[in-house]
């Protein structure tokens, strides 16, 4: 479905991703692992259109989306949730929720997905006229969750969805991602809880330093052992 | 001091503060969303009352039609300059987008001079708007009162768009995150250029009433009300629209009454609002209605 080719990018001369590559297959969770400034947010910002590549192919469904402006990216059926989950503070739910189908004409589908998400997140129901900046910050996520599907995107990519929430809410939102999968949504997610992540994953890539260093199915990175010392916190003994 | 005097003061400082407030409109919403003082602004206004002029006094159209026109093609003038001069620069930092808004209001003012030559025009006042009425001792002119209803239809329909459509949404969400806005696969482009419109075509409503009341114009005509209007802008909170209402209320009721009971005073008038943007810049920098987006 999404094959990265060999991209560069760099900022202000310092390279940020060199030479990365990989795929995400229809129906499949993949996630990014690595360390913070190790490039996995530049990944998704590069596939969106945010940061132009220097080099390198982005194709998706077989079409090349590398140039494309960000809101033509989003058009072609890849929706970028963006770490912070940035909603629109001074908009009410419905307004954040209707601006997420903004480019959409069937009506039918705007309704179904709206209804969708009231059934999965049914505090936002309740609070459809209120400011989305009087949301507590977990609410927040969903709405940022809900905004990103009402776009209807067959890939969707997750930056950090789970940062800064309760474990509570933290596995709430695992639970809703595994949701949104089952429901036929293809997923690219970016995770801090490196754990939680390999365990949905179908696919997981590892990065260092603006390089993909491993790759393997969930079960096998939370097996192996750099990678468990590195991101899962366990102490391998000698 | 007499009421009856007082009131009809009143009811011109509401008239003048209307205008104010439509023009101050513009302002605040580009600077809502784009961050950047479009100081072209007061010259797009009198773009547009030689627009109107050239449709009733050199096609003899009549003068609803050429003041429509005017207000359409002032929206496409707002839409070309900002295609033209301000998106090429709008990621360079915000110094060059300024500097270019300066360029552009120095260009129209001096194309005016060429294009329209330097001598002031007489501008049309339809004869419903030349008439004084007589109200309880209260003098009345019917421009006076025309203005501030006009101006509230306009406002109402502003604030229709922004709060109850979708496109108004979605400019109320670039204010706030424009690159949010474009991940949901929404033009921010095509959202500056409507707002570019609007601002533009409020402008021009202001402008074309404003001529109607002095009534001639001239191609340096729109420095004094886009200046007043910045500062009706900056009075209320820039970015705030509320606040761009409130501010030009405020500054054109007081300015009228400083005028009206303190004749001694009446040369300094421009100098007052001028005193009054270096107060509130001094003391409410964020103005009286603060928050800084057209939310």
């Amino acid at each position: 479905m999404l094959e990265v080719g060999d991209i560069h990018i760099s900022y202000g001369g310092i390279q940020a991703l060199k030479g990365i590559s990989f795929r995400v297959k229809a129906g499949q969770i993949v996630t990014l692992i690595g360390a913070n400034g190790a490039g996995k947010s530049s990944i998704l910002k590069t596939i969106c259109g945010l940061v132009k590549a220097q080099k390198g192919s982005i194709r998706f469904e077989g079409r090349e989306i590398k140039g494309l402006a960000p809101h033509w990216v989003t058009r072609c059926g890849i929706t970028l949730a963006p770490e912070g989950r940035r909603v629109f503070a001074n908009l009410s739910i419905s307004e954040n929720l209707t601006l997420g189908a903004y480019f959409r004409r069937d009506r039918e589908g705007i309704e179904e997905d709206m209804e969708w998400i009231f059934f999965t997140f049914p505090r936002l129901k309740e609070r459809l006229y209120q400011q989305a900046g009087t949301l507590s910050g977990g609410e927040q996520q969903m709405l940022a969750l809900g905004r990103a599907l009402m776009g209807r995107p067959r890939l969707l990519m997750l930056d950090e969805p789970s940062l800064g929430l309760s474990p509570r809410l933290v596995s709430e939102v695992f639970a809703v991602m595994r949701q949104i999968h089952e429901r036929g949504t293809t997923i690219l997610l970016v995770e801090q809880n490196a754990n939680a992540a390999l365990r949905l994953a179908h696919h997981a890539y590892v990065l260092e330093t603006g390089r993909i260093v491993l790759e393997g199915s969930g079960e096998e990175l939370l097996a192996d052992p750099g990678v468990q010392e590195a991101y899962l916190g366990k102490i391998t003994l000698m | 001091m007499d009421l009856s005097l007082f009131l009809q003061q009143l009811l011109n400082g509401i008239s003048l503060g209307s205008l104010y407030a439509l023009i101050a409109i513009g302002y605040t919403m580009v600077y809502g969303i784009i961050r950047l003082i479009n100081f072209a602004h007061g010259d797009i206004l009198m773009v547009s009352t030689y627009f109107a002029y050239f449709g009733i006094s050199v096609y003899a159209l009549p003068w609803w039609l050429s003041v429509v026109m005017a207000i359409l093609l002032t929206a496409l003038l707002g839409i070309l300059i900002d295609l033209g001069a301000y998106r090429p620069v709008r990621h360079a930092p915000r110094i060059s987008a300024l500097i270019t808004a300066i360029g552009v209001s120095f260009l129209l003012e001096n194309l005016g001079l060429v294009v329209f030559g330097g001598r002031p025009k007489a501008f049309y006042r339809p004869d419903f708007l030349d008439k004084t009425y007589e109200l309880g001792g209260v003098r009345v002119f019917s421009l006076s009162i025309w203005v501030p209803l006009v101006t509230a239809l306009l406002l109402a329909l502003v604030f229709l768009l922004l709060y109850r459509t979708r496109v108004g949404a979605a400019m109320r969400a670039v204010a706030k995150d424009m690159e949010m806005v474009q991940l949901m696969g929404i033009d921010v482009n095509r959202v500056i250029s409507l707002t570019f419109a609007v601002g533009s075509a409020l402008a021009a409503a202001g402008g074309i009433m404003w001529a109607m009341k002095y009534p001639q114009i001239n191609p340096l005509m729109g420095i004094i009300p886009g200046l007043k209007a910045f500062v009706a802008a900056v009075i209320g909170g820039i970015g705030n629209i509320h606040g761009a209402v409130l501010g030009g209320l405020l500054l054109g009721i007081t300015e009228i009454l400083l005028v009206a009971f303190l004749p001694s005073l009446a040369g300094y008038r421009d100098a007052f609002a001028f005193i009054l943007l270096i107060l509130i810049l001094l003391f409410r920098p964020t103005g009286l209605a603060g928050k800084d987006t057209i939310g």
